[in-house]
Protein backbone atom coordinates (compact mmCIF):
# COMPACT_ATOMS: atom_id res chain seq x y z
CA UNK A 1 0.00 0.00 0.00
CA UNK A 2 1.25 3.46 -0.91
CA UNK A 3 0.00 6.87 0.14
CA UNK A 4 -1.33 9.08 -2.68
CA UNK A 5 1.15 11.76 -1.57
CA UNK A 6 3.98 9.43 -2.58
CA UNK A 7 2.51 8.85 -6.04
CA UNK A 8 1.07 12.27 -6.92
CA UNK A 9 2.94 15.52 -7.42
CA UNK A 10 0.56 17.46 -5.20
CA UNK A 11 -2.80 17.17 -3.45
CA UNK A 12 -4.56 20.44 -2.52
CA UNK A 13 -7.98 21.48 -1.31
CA UNK A 14 -9.84 24.76 -1.02
CA UNK A 15 -13.36 26.05 -0.69
CA UNK A 16 -15.16 26.67 -3.97
CA UNK A 17 -17.30 29.37 -2.41
CA UNK A 18 -18.69 29.05 1.13
CA UNK A 19 -20.84 26.03 0.31
CA UNK A 20 -18.47 23.68 -1.55
CA UNK A 21 -15.03 22.22 -1.09
CA UNK A 22 -12.88 20.94 -3.94
CA UNK A 23 -9.83 18.67 -3.83
CA UNK A 24 -7.34 18.38 -6.68
CA UNK A 25 -4.88 15.54 -7.11
CA UNK A 26 -2.09 16.64 -9.47
CA UNK A 27 -0.79 13.23 -10.51
CA UNK A 28 2.26 14.64 -12.30
CA UNK A 29 2.43 12.25 -15.23
CA UNK A 30 0.32 9.85 -17.24
CA UNK A 31 1.58 6.77 -15.40
CA UNK A 32 0.59 8.17 -12.01
CA UNK A 33 -2.71 9.44 -13.42
CA UNK A 34 -3.60 6.04 -14.88
CA UNK A 35 -2.58 4.28 -11.67
CA UNK A 36 -4.61 6.58 -9.41
CA UNK A 37 -7.55 6.77 -11.76
CA UNK A 38 -7.86 2.99 -11.61
CA UNK A 39 -7.16 2.73 -7.89
CA UNK A 40 -9.48 5.44 -6.59
CA UNK A 41 -12.98 4.24 -5.87
CA UNK A 42 -15.38 7.18 -5.63
CA UNK A 43 -17.53 5.50 -2.97
CA UNK A 44 -14.48 4.93 -0.78
CA UNK A 45 -13.36 8.54 -1.17
CA UNK A 46 -16.87 9.65 -0.20
CA UNK A 47 -16.62 7.47 2.90
CA UNK A 48 -13.23 9.01 3.74
CA UNK A 49 -15.00 12.38 3.94
CA UNK A 50 -18.12 10.95 5.62
CA UNK A 51 -20.21 11.93 2.59
CA UNK A 52 -22.87 10.02 0.66
CA UNK A 53 -21.20 8.98 -2.60
CA UNK A 54 -23.86 10.66 -4.74
CA UNK A 55 -22.71 14.01 -3.28
CA UNK A 56 -19.24 13.67 -4.78
CA UNK A 57 -18.54 15.11 -8.22
CA UNK A 58 -15.49 13.50 -9.76
CA UNK A 59 -13.52 14.82 -12.71
CA UNK A 60 -10.76 12.72 -14.29
CA UNK A 61 -8.84 15.17 -16.49
CA UNK A 62 -6.25 13.36 -18.64
CA UNK A 63 -4.94 16.55 -20.29
CA UNK A 64 -3.77 17.81 -16.90
CA UNK A 65 -3.19 14.43 -15.23
CA UNK A 66 -5.56 15.65 -12.55
CA UNK A 67 -8.28 13.89 -10.58
CA UNK A 68 -10.66 16.32 -8.91
CA UNK A 69 -13.37 15.76 -6.30
CA UNK A 70 -15.93 18.40 -5.33
CA UNK A 71 -18.74 18.13 -2.80
CA UNK A 72 -20.98 20.36 -0.69
CA UNK A 73 -19.38 21.30 2.60
CA UNK A 74 -21.02 19.34 5.45
CA UNK A 75 -20.90 22.58 7.42
CA UNK A 76 -21.05 25.95 5.68
CA UNK A 77 -17.82 27.95 5.77
CA UNK A 78 -17.70 29.95 8.99
CA UNK A 79 -20.50 28.00 10.70
CA UNK A 80 -19.78 27.65 14.39
CA UNK A 81 -19.02 23.98 13.81
CA UNK A 82 -16.57 24.76 10.97
CA UNK A 83 -13.01 23.75 11.79
CA UNK A 84 -11.15 24.78 8.67
CA UNK A 85 -12.29 28.16 7.27
CA UNK A 86 -10.58 27.76 3.89
CA UNK A 87 -11.05 24.01 3.47
CA UNK A 88 -7.28 23.79 3.06
CA UNK A 89 -6.65 20.79 5.34
CA UNK A 90 -9.16 18.47 3.70
CA UNK A 91 -6.52 17.51 1.15
CA UNK A 92 -4.45 15.79 3.82
CA UNK A 93 -6.96 12.94 4.17
CA UNK A 94 -6.62 12.17 0.48
CA UNK A 95 -2.85 12.73 0.45
CA UNK A 96 -2.53 10.14 3.23
CA UNK A 97 -5.02 7.71 1.68
CA UNK A 98 -3.39 4.41 0.77
CA UNK A 99 -3.90 2.71 -2.57
CA UNK B 1 -10.69 45.61 -31.06
CA UNK B 2 -7.73 44.02 -29.25
CA UNK B 3 -7.74 44.85 -25.54
CA UNK B 4 -4.84 44.66 -23.12
CA UNK B 5 -5.52 44.44 -19.40
CA UNK B 6 -2.90 44.71 -16.68
CA UNK B 7 -3.57 42.78 -13.46
CA UNK B 8 -1.13 43.81 -10.70
CA UNK B 9 -1.98 40.89 -8.39
CA UNK B 10 -4.68 38.46 -7.33
CA UNK B 11 -5.95 40.81 -4.64
CA UNK B 12 -5.01 44.22 -3.30
CA UNK B 13 -2.85 43.79 -0.16
CA UNK B 14 -1.09 40.64 -1.36
CA UNK B 15 1.82 42.64 -2.78
CA UNK B 16 3.23 42.79 -6.29
CA UNK B 17 6.56 42.97 -8.06
CA UNK B 18 7.24 46.70 -8.66
CA UNK B 19 9.53 46.20 -11.63
CA UNK B 20 6.94 43.93 -13.24
CA UNK B 21 4.23 46.54 -12.63
CA UNK B 22 6.41 49.17 -14.33
CA UNK B 23 6.84 46.82 -17.32
CA UNK B 24 3.07 46.39 -17.38
CA UNK B 25 2.52 50.16 -17.49
CA UNK B 26 5.13 50.49 -20.25
CA UNK B 27 3.22 47.84 -22.25
CA UNK B 28 0.38 50.39 -22.65
CA UNK B 29 -2.60 48.54 -21.19
CA UNK B 30 -6.18 49.68 -21.82
CA UNK B 31 -7.18 49.10 -18.19
CA UNK B 32 -5.61 48.21 -14.85
CA UNK B 33 -7.83 45.83 -12.88
CA UNK B 34 -7.42 44.35 -9.42
CA UNK B 35 -9.64 42.31 -7.15
CA UNK B 36 -10.32 43.51 -3.62
CA UNK B 37 -11.65 40.37 -1.98
CA UNK B 38 -14.13 37.50 -2.01
CA UNK B 39 -15.84 35.21 0.46
CA UNK B 40 -12.53 33.37 0.93
CA UNK B 41 -11.84 34.44 4.47
CA UNK B 42 -15.25 33.69 5.89
CA UNK B 43 -18.43 35.54 6.80
CA UNK B 44 -17.01 38.18 9.16
CA UNK B 45 -16.12 40.81 6.54
CA UNK B 46 -19.57 40.76 4.92
CA UNK B 47 -21.33 40.45 8.25
CA UNK B 48 -19.49 43.39 9.79
CA UNK B 49 -19.14 45.39 6.55
CA UNK B 50 -15.40 45.82 7.13
CA UNK B 51 -12.23 45.01 5.23
CA UNK B 52 -10.10 42.21 6.66
CA UNK B 53 -6.96 43.94 5.37
CA UNK B 54 -4.93 46.61 7.15
CA UNK B 55 -5.80 50.13 6.04
CA UNK B 56 -2.10 51.01 5.91
CA UNK B 57 -1.36 48.19 3.45
CA UNK B 58 -4.44 48.96 1.38
CA UNK B 59 -3.47 52.61 1.16
CA UNK B 60 0.19 52.01 0.31
CA UNK B 61 -0.59 49.51 -2.47
CA UNK B 62 -3.43 51.66 -3.81
CA UNK B 63 -1.03 54.62 -3.91
CA UNK B 64 1.28 52.66 -6.21
CA UNK B 65 -1.62 51.65 -8.43
CA UNK B 66 -2.92 55.22 -8.57
CA UNK B 67 0.54 56.35 -9.69
CA UNK B 68 0.64 53.54 -12.27
CA UNK B 69 -2.80 54.64 -13.52
CA UNK B 70 -1.68 58.26 -13.88
CA UNK B 71 1.36 57.12 -15.82
CA UNK B 72 -0.59 54.74 -18.06
CA UNK B 73 -3.41 57.26 -18.57
CA UNK B 74 -6.08 54.53 -18.45
CA UNK B 75 -8.78 53.65 -15.93
CA UNK B 76 -8.02 51.72 -12.75
CA UNK B 77 -10.71 49.46 -11.33
CA UNK B 78 -10.99 47.54 -8.09
CA UNK B 79 -13.73 44.92 -7.73
CA UNK B 80 -15.14 43.62 -4.44
CA UNK B 81 -13.56 46.55 -2.62
CA UNK B 82 -12.76 46.09 1.06
CA UNK B 83 -12.82 42.26 1.03
CA UNK B 84 -16.60 41.78 0.80
CA UNK B 85 -17.78 44.61 -1.47
CA UNK B 86 -20.45 45.88 0.94
CA UNK B 87 -21.45 49.53 0.45
CA UNK B 88 -19.56 50.58 3.61
CA UNK B 89 -16.38 49.03 2.17
CA UNK B 90 -16.81 50.93 -1.11
CA UNK B 91 -17.01 54.16 0.87
CA UNK B 92 -13.98 53.13 2.97
CA UNK B 93 -12.01 52.62 -0.25
CA UNK B 94 -13.31 55.95 -1.56
CA UNK B 95 -12.03 57.73 1.59
CA UNK B 96 -8.59 56.21 1.01
CA UNK B 97 -8.72 57.30 -2.63
CA UNK B 98 -9.63 60.87 -1.66
CA UNK B 99 -6.74 61.03 0.82
CA UNK B 100 -4.34 59.76 -1.81
CA UNK B 101 -5.66 62.16 -4.46
CA UNK B 102 -4.76 65.00 -2.09
CA UNK B 103 -1.36 63.54 -1.21
CA UNK B 104 -0.49 62.86 -4.86
CA UNK B 105 -2.04 66.04 -6.26
CA UNK B 106 -4.30 64.10 -8.62
CA UNK B 107 -7.61 65.36 -10.02
CA UNK B 108 -9.82 62.37 -10.65
CA UNK B 109 -13.25 61.28 -11.72
CA UNK B 110 -14.14 58.45 -9.36
CA UNK B 111 -17.10 56.15 -9.99
CA UNK B 112 -18.52 54.05 -7.19
CA UNK B 113 -20.54 50.98 -8.12
CA UNK B 114 -22.64 49.81 -5.17
CA UNK B 115 -23.75 46.18 -4.94
CA UNK B 116 -25.52 46.30 -1.57
CA UNK B 117 -29.08 45.01 -1.59
CA UNK B 118 -31.80 46.32 0.70
CA UNK B 119 -33.58 43.33 2.29
CA UNK B 120 -36.87 44.73 0.95
CA UNK B 121 -35.69 44.36 -2.66
CA UNK B 122 -34.70 40.74 -2.14
CA UNK B 123 -37.92 40.05 -0.24
CA UNK B 124 -39.98 41.44 -3.12
CA UNK B 125 -38.00 39.38 -5.61
CA UNK B 126 -38.56 36.32 -3.42
CA UNK B 127 -42.32 36.93 -3.40
CA UNK B 128 -42.24 37.41 -7.18
CA UNK B 129 -40.49 34.07 -7.68
CA UNK B 130 -37.31 35.74 -8.90
CA UNK B 131 -34.98 34.25 -6.28
CA UNK B 132 -33.67 30.78 -7.08
CA UNK B 133 -31.63 28.58 -4.73
CA UNK B 134 -28.28 27.15 -5.80
CA UNK B 135 -27.19 23.81 -4.38
CA UNK B 136 -26.90 23.62 -1.40
CA UNK B 137 -28.85 26.65 -0.21
CA UNK B 138 -30.01 27.68 3.26
CA UNK B 139 -33.74 28.27 3.64
CA UNK B 140 -34.70 31.92 3.34
CA UNK B 141 -37.70 33.98 4.39
CA UNK B 142 -38.64 37.65 4.57
CA UNK B 143 -37.87 37.59 8.29
CA UNK B 144 -34.48 35.95 7.75
CA UNK B 145 -33.55 38.43 5.01
CA UNK B 146 -34.43 41.35 7.28
CA UNK B 147 -32.01 40.01 9.91
CA UNK B 148 -29.01 39.99 7.58
CA UNK B 149 -26.49 42.73 8.28
CA UNK B 150 -25.36 42.87 4.64
CA UNK B 151 -26.64 41.43 1.40
CA UNK B 152 -24.66 41.98 -1.79
CA UNK B 153 -25.26 40.96 -5.38
CA UNK B 154 -22.33 40.00 -7.59
CA UNK B 155 -22.14 42.48 -10.46
CA UNK B 156 -21.24 41.16 -13.88
CA UNK B 157 -19.83 42.74 -17.02
CA UNK B 158 -22.87 44.96 -17.70
CA UNK B 159 -22.64 46.89 -14.44
CA UNK B 160 -18.86 47.29 -14.77
CA UNK B 161 -19.37 48.55 -18.33
CA UNK B 162 -21.85 51.13 -17.01
CA UNK B 163 -19.15 52.30 -14.60
CA UNK B 164 -16.53 52.42 -17.38
CA UNK B 165 -18.94 54.43 -19.54
CA UNK B 166 -18.92 57.26 -16.98
CA UNK B 167 -15.39 58.04 -18.18
CA UNK B 168 -14.09 57.48 -14.65
CA UNK B 169 -10.35 57.45 -13.96
CA UNK B 170 -10.93 55.18 -11.00
CA UNK B 171 -13.78 52.75 -10.42
CA UNK B 172 -14.38 51.46 -6.92
CA UNK B 173 -16.78 48.57 -7.31
CA UNK B 174 -18.62 46.76 -4.56
CA UNK B 175 -19.16 43.04 -4.92
CA UNK B 176 -18.51 41.87 -8.46
CA UNK B 177 -17.68 38.46 -9.79
CA UNK B 178 -13.90 38.01 -9.74
CA UNK B 179 -13.91 37.96 -13.53
CA UNK B 180 -16.31 40.82 -14.38
CA UNK B 181 -13.83 43.65 -13.77
CA UNK B 182 -11.50 42.09 -16.36
CA UNK B 183 -14.06 40.72 -18.86
CA UNK B 184 -16.18 43.90 -19.09
CA UNK B 185 -13.88 45.94 -21.32
CA UNK B 186 -12.99 43.28 -23.93
CA UNK B 187 -16.70 42.39 -24.12
CA UNK B 188 -17.62 46.06 -24.63
CA UNK B 189 -15.04 46.30 -27.42
CA UNK B 190 -16.41 43.28 -29.22
CA UNK B 191 -13.68 40.78 -28.41
CA UNK B 192 -14.50 37.08 -28.32
CA UNK B 193 -16.97 36.52 -25.44
CA UNK B 194 -15.69 33.09 -24.43
CA UNK B 195 -12.13 34.36 -24.46
CA UNK B 196 -13.10 37.46 -22.45
CA UNK B 197 -14.57 35.42 -19.60
CA UNK B 198 -11.98 32.68 -19.76
CA UNK B 199 -9.03 35.08 -19.87
CA UNK B 200 -10.59 36.95 -16.96
CA UNK B 201 -10.89 33.77 -14.91
CA UNK B 202 -7.28 32.86 -15.64
CA UNK B 203 -6.10 36.37 -14.73
CA UNK B 204 -8.24 37.07 -11.68
CA UNK B 205 -5.72 35.58 -9.27
CA UNK B 206 -2.80 37.42 -10.87
CA UNK B 207 0.29 35.31 -11.36
CA UNK B 208 -1.29 32.27 -9.70
CA UNK B 209 -1.73 30.97 -13.28
CA UNK B 210 2.07 31.11 -13.77
CA UNK B 211 5.10 29.24 -12.48
CA UNK B 212 5.82 32.08 -10.00
CA UNK B 213 2.50 32.60 -8.20
CA UNK B 214 3.65 35.29 -5.75
CA UNK B 215 5.08 37.65 -8.39
CA UNK B 216 1.59 39.06 -8.96
CA UNK B 217 1.70 41.00 -12.19
CA UNK B 218 0.31 39.60 -15.43
CA UNK B 219 -1.01 41.06 -18.65
CA UNK B 220 -3.77 39.57 -20.81
CA UNK B 221 -4.42 40.39 -24.45
CA UNK B 222 -7.94 39.77 -25.73
CA UNK B 223 -8.96 39.69 -29.39
CA UNK B 224 -11.71 38.36 -31.65
CA UNK B 225 -10.57 34.74 -31.40
CA UNK B 226 -8.90 34.13 -28.05
CA UNK B 227 -6.65 35.51 -25.36
CA UNK B 228 -2.93 35.51 -24.58
CA UNK B 229 -1.60 35.63 -21.03
CA UNK B 230 1.89 36.68 -20.00
CA UNK B 231 3.43 37.05 -16.53
CA UNK B 232 5.65 40.11 -16.20
CA UNK B 233 8.00 39.21 -13.35
CA UNK B 234 11.50 38.15 -14.32
CA UNK B 235 11.69 34.37 -14.44
CA UNK B 236 7.92 33.83 -14.27
CA UNK B 237 6.34 31.83 -17.06
CA UNK B 238 2.89 30.70 -18.11
CA UNK B 239 2.70 27.21 -19.55
CA UNK B 240 -0.33 25.48 -21.09
CA UNK B 241 -0.40 23.38 -17.92
CA UNK B 242 -0.17 26.29 -15.45
CA UNK B 243 -2.88 28.19 -17.32
CA UNK B 244 -5.32 25.35 -17.90
CA UNK B 245 -4.82 24.07 -14.35
CA UNK B 246 -5.98 27.42 -13.00
CA UNK B 247 -9.56 26.56 -14.00
CA UNK B 248 -9.43 23.97 -11.19
CA UNK B 249 -8.76 26.59 -8.54
CA UNK B 250 -11.64 27.36 -6.17
CA UNK B 251 -13.94 25.95 -8.80
CA UNK B 252 -16.21 22.97 -8.11
CA UNK B 253 -16.50 22.27 -11.85
CA UNK B 254 -13.24 22.86 -13.76
CA UNK B 255 -14.92 23.34 -17.15
CA UNK B 256 -17.96 25.52 -16.39
CA UNK B 257 -18.13 28.95 -14.78
CA UNK B 258 -21.47 30.68 -14.18
CA UNK B 259 -21.64 34.45 -14.59
CA UNK B 260 -24.52 36.91 -14.79
CA UNK B 261 -26.30 36.23 -18.10
CA UNK B 262 -24.76 32.90 -18.99
CA UNK B 263 -21.87 30.56 -18.46
CA UNK B 264 -18.37 29.90 -19.73
CA UNK B 265 -17.57 26.46 -21.12
CA UNK B 266 -13.89 25.57 -21.57
CA UNK B 267 -14.25 21.90 -22.46
CA UNK B 268 -13.05 22.56 -26.04
CA UNK B 269 -10.37 25.16 -25.25
CA UNK B 270 -6.96 24.73 -26.89
CA UNK B 271 -3.95 26.04 -25.00
CA UNK B 272 -0.78 26.80 -26.97
CA UNK B 273 2.63 27.94 -25.75
CA UNK B 274 3.63 30.93 -27.91
CA UNK B 275 7.09 30.90 -26.39
CA UNK B 276 8.67 30.13 -23.02
CA UNK B 277 6.43 32.51 -21.08
CA UNK B 278 3.23 33.28 -23.02
CA UNK B 279 0.19 31.06 -23.54
CA UNK B 280 -2.64 31.54 -26.02
CA UNK B 281 -6.07 30.00 -25.52
CA UNK B 282 -8.79 29.64 -28.14
CA UNK B 283 -12.04 27.72 -28.40
CA UNK B 284 -13.58 28.85 -25.10
CA UNK B 285 -17.33 29.19 -25.38
CA UNK B 286 -19.78 31.65 -23.84
CA UNK B 287 -23.28 30.23 -23.52
CA UNK B 288 -25.90 32.95 -22.91
CA UNK B 289 -28.62 32.21 -20.37
CA UNK B 290 -31.11 33.83 -18.04
CA UNK B 291 -29.88 37.09 -16.49
CA UNK B 292 -29.30 36.37 -12.83
CA UNK B 293 -26.92 37.76 -10.24
CA UNK B 294 -25.63 35.71 -7.34
CA UNK B 295 -26.46 36.91 -3.85
CA UNK B 296 -24.32 36.74 -0.75
CA UNK B 297 -25.65 37.54 2.69
CA UNK B 298 -24.44 37.33 6.26
CA UNK B 299 -26.26 37.56 9.55
CA UNK B 300 -25.18 37.90 13.14
CA UNK B 301 -25.66 34.59 14.88
CA UNK B 302 -24.54 35.43 18.41
CA UNK B 303 -21.35 36.43 20.12
CA UNK B 304 -18.30 34.40 21.02
CA UNK B 305 -15.78 34.10 23.83
CA UNK B 306 -12.82 31.73 23.65
CA UNK B 307 -10.36 30.19 26.10
CA UNK B 308 -7.27 28.08 25.52
CA UNK B 309 -5.72 25.75 28.07
CA UNK B 310 -2.70 23.66 27.17
CA UNK B 311 -2.32 20.15 28.58
CA UNK B 312 1.32 19.09 28.90
CA UNK B 313 1.11 16.38 31.56
CA UNK B 314 1.48 13.12 29.61
CA UNK B 315 -1.46 11.46 31.36
CA UNK B 316 -3.76 14.34 30.49
CA UNK B 317 -2.43 14.49 26.95
CA UNK B 318 -3.31 10.83 26.50
CA UNK B 319 -6.75 11.33 28.05
CA UNK B 320 -7.55 14.76 26.62
CA UNK B 321 -10.81 13.61 25.02
CA UNK B 322 -11.89 11.87 28.24
CA UNK B 323 -11.11 15.08 30.12
CA UNK B 324 -13.30 17.13 27.77
CA UNK B 325 -16.06 14.49 27.87
CA UNK B 326 -16.12 14.85 31.65
CA UNK B 327 -15.66 18.63 31.80
CA UNK B 328 -18.39 19.49 29.29
CA UNK B 329 -21.39 18.11 31.24
CA UNK B 330 -19.88 19.45 34.45
CA UNK B 331 -19.85 22.96 32.93
CA UNK B 332 -23.38 22.53 31.56
CA UNK B 333 -24.62 21.69 35.04
CA UNK B 334 -22.72 24.57 36.59
CA UNK B 335 -24.04 27.09 34.01
CA UNK B 336 -27.59 25.91 34.70
CA UNK B 337 -27.06 26.08 38.47
CA UNK B 338 -25.26 29.45 38.68
CA UNK B 339 -26.64 31.30 35.66
CA UNK B 340 -30.02 29.62 35.21
CA UNK B 341 -29.22 28.89 31.56
CA UNK B 342 -30.16 25.62 29.89
CA UNK B 343 -27.74 24.29 27.20
CA UNK B 344 -30.16 25.42 24.46
CA UNK B 345 -29.19 29.03 25.27
CA UNK B 346 -25.51 28.71 24.45
CA UNK B 347 -23.05 26.49 22.61
CA UNK B 348 -19.77 25.08 23.96
CA UNK B 349 -17.34 23.64 21.44
CA UNK B 350 -14.08 22.03 22.56
CA UNK B 351 -11.33 21.67 19.94
CA UNK B 352 -8.35 19.48 20.79
CA UNK B 353 -5.39 21.08 19.05
CA UNK B 354 -2.85 18.32 18.57
CA UNK B 355 -5.52 15.63 18.23
CA UNK B 356 -8.37 16.45 15.82
CA UNK B 357 -9.03 20.21 15.91
CA UNK B 358 -8.79 20.51 12.13
CA UNK B 359 -10.75 17.53 10.85
CA UNK B 360 -12.96 16.56 13.79
CA UNK B 361 -14.81 13.30 13.24
CA UNK B 362 -13.11 12.80 9.84
CA UNK B 363 -9.65 12.57 11.45
CA UNK B 364 -8.27 9.05 11.00
CA UNK B 365 -4.75 9.46 12.33
CA UNK B 366 -3.88 8.97 15.97
CA UNK B 367 -0.67 9.59 17.80
CA UNK B 368 0.76 10.85 21.05
CA UNK B 369 1.48 14.54 20.79
CA UNK B 370 3.81 16.35 23.20
CA UNK B 371 0.95 18.55 24.33
CA UNK B 372 -2.68 19.25 23.52
CA UNK B 373 -4.26 22.68 23.28
CA UNK B 374 -7.86 22.74 24.42
CA UNK B 375 -9.68 25.55 22.66
CA UNK B 376 -13.10 26.28 24.11
CA UNK B 377 -15.36 28.32 21.84
CA UNK B 378 -18.45 29.70 23.55
CA UNK B 379 -21.31 31.07 21.44
CA UNK B 380 -24.25 32.84 23.10
CA UNK B 381 -26.92 35.40 22.28
CA UNK B 382 -25.05 38.33 23.80
CA UNK B 383 -21.39 39.11 24.43
CA UNK B 384 -22.21 39.55 28.12
CA UNK B 385 -23.54 35.99 28.39
CA UNK B 386 -20.65 34.51 26.39
CA UNK B 387 -18.14 36.43 28.55
CA UNK B 388 -19.88 35.35 31.76
CA UNK B 389 -19.76 31.70 30.66
CA UNK B 390 -16.07 32.18 29.84
CA UNK B 391 -15.38 33.45 33.33
CA UNK B 392 -17.41 30.64 34.82
CA UNK B 393 -15.42 28.07 32.80
CA UNK B 394 -12.06 29.68 33.51
CA UNK B 395 -11.13 28.05 36.88
CA UNK B 396 -12.30 24.64 35.68
CA UNK B 397 -10.34 24.79 32.44
CA UNK B 398 -7.39 25.54 34.70
CA UNK B 399 -7.91 22.90 37.40
CA UNK B 400 -10.52 20.31 36.47
CA UNK B 401 -9.35 16.79 37.43
CA UNK B 402 -9.86 13.60 35.44
CA UNK B 403 -10.67 11.70 38.62
CA UNK B 404 -12.18 12.73 41.94
CA UNK B 405 -9.42 11.35 44.12
CA UNK B 406 -6.34 13.04 42.70
CA UNK B 407 -4.46 16.13 43.72
CA UNK B 408 -5.84 19.20 41.92
CA UNK B 409 -4.06 19.55 38.55
CA UNK B 410 -3.17 22.91 37.00
CA UNK B 411 -2.82 23.41 33.26
CA UNK B 412 -1.09 26.09 31.20
CA UNK B 413 -2.92 29.28 30.32
CA UNK B 414 -1.03 31.26 27.68
CA UNK B 415 -2.21 34.69 28.87
CA UNK B 416 -4.27 36.61 31.39
CA UNK B 417 -7.19 36.91 31.33
CA UNK B 418 -7.60 33.46 29.84
CA UNK B 419 -10.86 34.37 28.15
CA UNK B 420 -11.03 36.51 25.00
CA UNK B 421 -14.22 38.13 23.78
CA UNK B 422 -14.43 37.77 20.01
CA UNK B 423 -17.40 40.02 19.42
CA UNK B 424 -20.22 39.29 17.01
CA UNK B 425 -20.25 35.99 15.18
CA UNK B 426 -21.57 35.97 11.61
CA UNK B 427 -22.86 33.25 9.30
CA UNK B 428 -23.27 33.09 5.54
CA UNK B 429 -26.99 32.84 4.94
CA UNK B 430 -27.55 32.97 1.16
CA UNK B 431 -26.57 30.79 -1.76
CA UNK B 432 -29.12 32.06 -4.26
CA UNK B 433 -29.41 33.96 -7.51
CA UNK B 434 -31.77 36.84 -8.28
CA UNK B 435 -33.30 37.34 -11.73
CA UNK B 436 -33.03 40.86 -13.12
CA UNK B 437 -34.88 42.35 -16.08
CA UNK B 438 -32.41 45.24 -16.21
CA UNK B 439 -28.85 44.49 -15.01
CA UNK B 440 -28.55 47.94 -13.39
CA UNK B 441 -31.84 47.68 -11.49
CA UNK B 442 -30.12 46.19 -8.43
CA UNK B 443 -26.95 48.33 -8.60
CA UNK B 444 -26.20 51.97 -7.96
CA UNK B 445 -23.58 54.16 -9.62
CA UNK B 446 -22.31 57.49 -8.32
CA UNK B 447 -19.63 59.66 -9.91
CA UNK B 448 -17.54 62.19 -7.97
CA UNK B 449 -14.96 64.65 -9.23
CA UNK B 450 -12.15 64.46 -6.69
CA UNK B 451 -9.70 67.34 -6.52
CA UNK B 452 -6.40 67.36 -4.61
Amino acid sequence: MTQIAEIAFKVRSKNAGPFWVTIDIFCGDTAAFDRLRAALDTAKIAALYHQPSQSLKRFDIPNLNVIKFSFPRPVIQGDKADRDMHGAAWATLLAEYEV
Amino acid sequence: MPTRILIPSGVLCLGFDRAALARGVAAKPDLIAIDGGSTDSGPWSLGAGQSKYARAVTKSEWRELMLARAQAGVPLIIGTAGTCGADACVDWMFDITQELATELGQSLRVARLYSGQPAARVTQALAAGKIHPLHPAPDISAEGLAQMTNIVALAGAEQVQAALNTGADIIIAGRTTDTAIIAALPLARGDHAGAAWHGAKIAECGALCSTNPTSGVIVVDFDDAGFTVEPLATGAACTPHSVSAHMLYENADPFILFEPGGHLDVTQTKYTALDGRRVRATGSKWVPGRYTVKLEGARAAGFQTTLIAVLRDAYYVTHAQDWVDRLHPFLDALIEDRMGLAPSNYHLDFRLIGANATLGAMENRTGTPVEVGVLLIITAQTQAIAAEIGKLANPHLLHYPLTDDEELPTFAFPYSPAQSDRGAFYEFALNHVMELDDPMSAFRLTVTEVAP
